[in-house]
């Protein structure tokens, strides 16, 4: 944490702010989505928006794209204040979850709408339709109508109309919810690509961690409408700032185990964890109850363990082969908790198995306000 | 299974075989001929009494065919037969009425879609209290504002013109035009809005390239309604124009009820089947149009 933090406000200061969203309320009638959100993007930035659902993600996006009048505070795009400006005049690209492509025009008429909205010379247009057909390989597409495209080329072209307004930010809306699996993988590395190409500033709404964890420069996690989270992929995974964060980040999710710090160390029943190594928030361990969270995949078995500051034995209750890992469920002080082994080693129901914990990868969080010690 | 596939299959294989004449076919058929016959037998008279002449007519037989064929009815109900004191046939009632159909049915569609699209896309301040107070007005009995409605007319000078029934059917074609439009704009994708308005389309942008290239089934819906509403509107009609102005419907019941002279029944029929041959044309031509829209447009509101 300490050595992250300097790092990140370095790079903050570095770049200056594509988007700025001060004090930020959206109300729907009586129902607040949004209560006074602050969130800074930088230039060129990947931001990944992340949520389970009804969180308000997709209300955030569109009061940025100016598709929603906002019910208080403030959004700057560019250094310009365009909290009543029209969504076309903001300078932004969007790509919706549905596509949202004009059915009755070609791809062709579909990428170049917006550019004859905006009377500009038909040279301009023709030379920025073909140069974003390039870059997302749909040129042998170009006079189709969208019903005779697969649902992979339909969201190409969906970017594509993003891509022709050549503007500084570009907003997603869950833009691969609706494609298969396979699918889904390829165009995340297109559009991986096709941020380091342009480095623009990308806005990114989903609800798949994978996708969050693999194309984000940060990630906001979010919940009922306010940022539980901001930070780097890593810092999201390894060091949550909440219970809530913690949670949800990660699959199969964090162990958790209610206890209590007494001495520079967590117990609870059997289990008695020196927490000398845990780096606490505050800087020091204060006696208090406290949740111990553990990720499946940081406690190690086998030979490993000696090498680990803790260990304890559990009964092995159930096995979940997947493949690459097996995951086992097992009991902690009363707890279901649950270890990533590897695919390949050898275990059986019922057998007692050695877990190594070492404290330094472990999360504590206060009881009560759930947030990280 | 390779060796089991050289066998011949027992047991019941392929479409399971129906029989054509089971007891739930002859009660459904059955029922299907005689709703036909209770459809088209009046039509089938209507038909042939109209290519009688009168002699024949006279002897009774509605149900024979003609014996003689003449078209001389059908000339006499459009050219010839006595409305009241002139004697013109439809043909001036039917030239009123396409004076009257065609611009109000133009003139509703054209407001009532934008209505629609306006409360679909655009919600404005007070919308919903808009159309609350139109779906209201779709259940007022028109005869309530049959008087009103001439005082306002004779007011601004419309009273007994053309003019004046264009207004009234537009007016009151309002309502139900604008729910019908405003839900079946609802059921387009709301995404498809939002994108055409990030890509800088304003009101009537969006509206006449997005909104109106995705909405035959529902215009075709709304012109069946108009045209043969209007068509065959009579009370309007015969309230708010006079005898130079009078629509087609008008004009026939003119002719079938005046009470100079004998009955001549094969005029009267003609007459009746020329009023009903526009709806009727715009029933076939669009029928299956005109489902479609109506399925569309139930699907969400
Ligand atoms: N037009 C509206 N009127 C009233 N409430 C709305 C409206 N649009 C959204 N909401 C509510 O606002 C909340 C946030 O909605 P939003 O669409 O932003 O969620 P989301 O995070 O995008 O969810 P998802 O992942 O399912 O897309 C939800 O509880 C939703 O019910
Ligand atoms: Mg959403």
């Amino acid at each position: 944490m300490c050595a992250a933090l300097p790092q990140a406000l370095l790079r903050v200061e570095a770049m200056s702010n594509s988007i700025e969203i001060k004090n930020l309320d959206l109300r729907f009638g009586s129902f607040e989505v949004l209560q006074d959100l602050n969130l800074d993007i930088g230039k060129g930035e990947f931001l990944v928006l992340l949520g389970s659902s009804g969180c308000g993600k997709s209300t955030l996006l569109n009061c940025i794209a100016g598709l929603l009048d906002v019910s208080a505070g403030q959004i700057h795009i560019n250094g310009e204040n365009v909290t009543w400006a029209e969504p076309s005049e903001r300078g932004i690209g969007m790509v919706f979850q549905s596509y949202a492509l004009y059915p009755q025009m070609t791809v062709e008429g579909n990428l170049s709408f917006g550019l004859k909205n905006a009377k500009l010379p038909k040279a301009e247009i023709a030379q920025r339709v073909k140069r974003a057909s390039e870059i997302l390989q749909i040129e042998p597409l170009l006079k189709r109508k969208p019903a005779a495209l697969s649902g992979g080329q339909r969201q190409r072209v969906a970017i594509g109309r993003a891509l022709v307004r050549d503007v500084d930010v570009f907003l997603f809306d869950e833009p691969l919810s609706n494609l298969d699996a396979k699918l889904r993988a390829d165009l995340r590395v297109e559009i991986k690509r096709l941020h380091q190409k342009l480095n623009n500033t990308m806005v990114y709404v989903t609800h798949d961690q994978i996708e969050a964890m693999t194309l984000a420069d940060r990630i906001a996690i979010m919940r009922d409408g306010k940022i539980m989270q901001l930070g780097t992929p890593d810092e999201i995974y390894g060091l949550p700032m909440n219970k809530y964060v913690a949670d949800f980040i990660g699959s199969p999710s964090m162990n958790f185990i209610d206890g209590s710090i007494k001495n520079g160390a967590f117990t609870v029943d059997e289990l008695n964890l020196s927490l000398a190594g845990y780096e606490f928030a505050s800087g020091e361990a204060v006696d208090r109850s406290a949740t111990l969270g553990i990720r499946p995949e940081h406690v190690v078995t086998g030979e490993l363990v000696s090498h680990s500051p803790y260990s304890i034995d559990v009964e092995v209750e159930l096995i979940e082969p997947t493949g690459s890992d097996k995951l086992i469920d097992c009991q902690v002080a009363g707890h279901l908790f649950r270890v990533r082994m590897d695919g390949q080693a050898q275990v059986s129901v019922g057998e007692t198995l050695k877990l190594g914990i070492d404290p330094a990868r472990v999360s504590l969080f206060d009881t009560a306000t759930e947030i990280r010690l | 299974m390779t060796e089991a596939s050289g066998l011949p299959l027992e047991g019941p294989q392929g479409p399971k075989p129906r029989r054509v004449l089971s007891r739930r076919n002859i009660f459904l058929y059955g029922t299907l001929f005689v709703i036909t016959l209770y459809y088209a037998m009046p039509l089938y008279v209507m038909i042939v009494t109209s290519l009688k002449g009168m002699p024949e007519i006279r002897l009774g037989n509605i149900f024979s065919p003609p014996m003689e064929v003449t078209f001389e009815p059908w000339v006499k109900a459009w050219s010839q037969a006595c409305t009241g004191l002139t004697c013109n046939g439809l043909s001036t009632g039917f030239w009123n009425s396409v004076k009257i159909t065609i611009p109000s049915v133009i003139l509703s569609i054209s407001i009532a879609s934008v209505n629609g699209y306006a409360l679909a896309n655009w919600k404005f301040k007070g919308a919903n209290v808009f159309f609350t107070i139109l779906i209201f007005g779709a259940f007022i009995p028109y005869q309530v504002m049959l008087y009103p409605i001439v005082i306002i007319l004779r007011e601004i000078g419309l009273y007994g013109s053309l003019g004046g029934l264009v207004l009234v059917h537009t007016i009151f074609g309002m309502p139900i035009l604008t729910l019908l439009f405003r839900n079946y704009f609802s059921s387009l994708p709301e995404e498809l809005f939002k994108a055409a308005r990030v890509d800088g389309a304003k009101f009537w942008g969006i509206y006449f390239r997005i909104m109106v290239p995705m909405s035959l089934p529902i215009f075709t819906v709304a012109v069946i309604l108009q045209v043969t509403g209007i068509w065959n509107d009579f009370l309007f009609g015969v309230v708010y124009t006079g005898p130079e102005t009078y629509p087609m419907t008008v004009s026939l019941n003119n002719i079938v009820n005046s009470t100079q002279g004998v009955k001549e029944y094969n005029i009267n029929m003609a007459a009746t089947i020329i009023t009903g041959l526009v709806p009727l044309t715009i029933y076939f031509v669009s029928g299956r149009l005109f489902v479609r829209g109506i399925a569309a447009g139930a699907v969400k509101g």
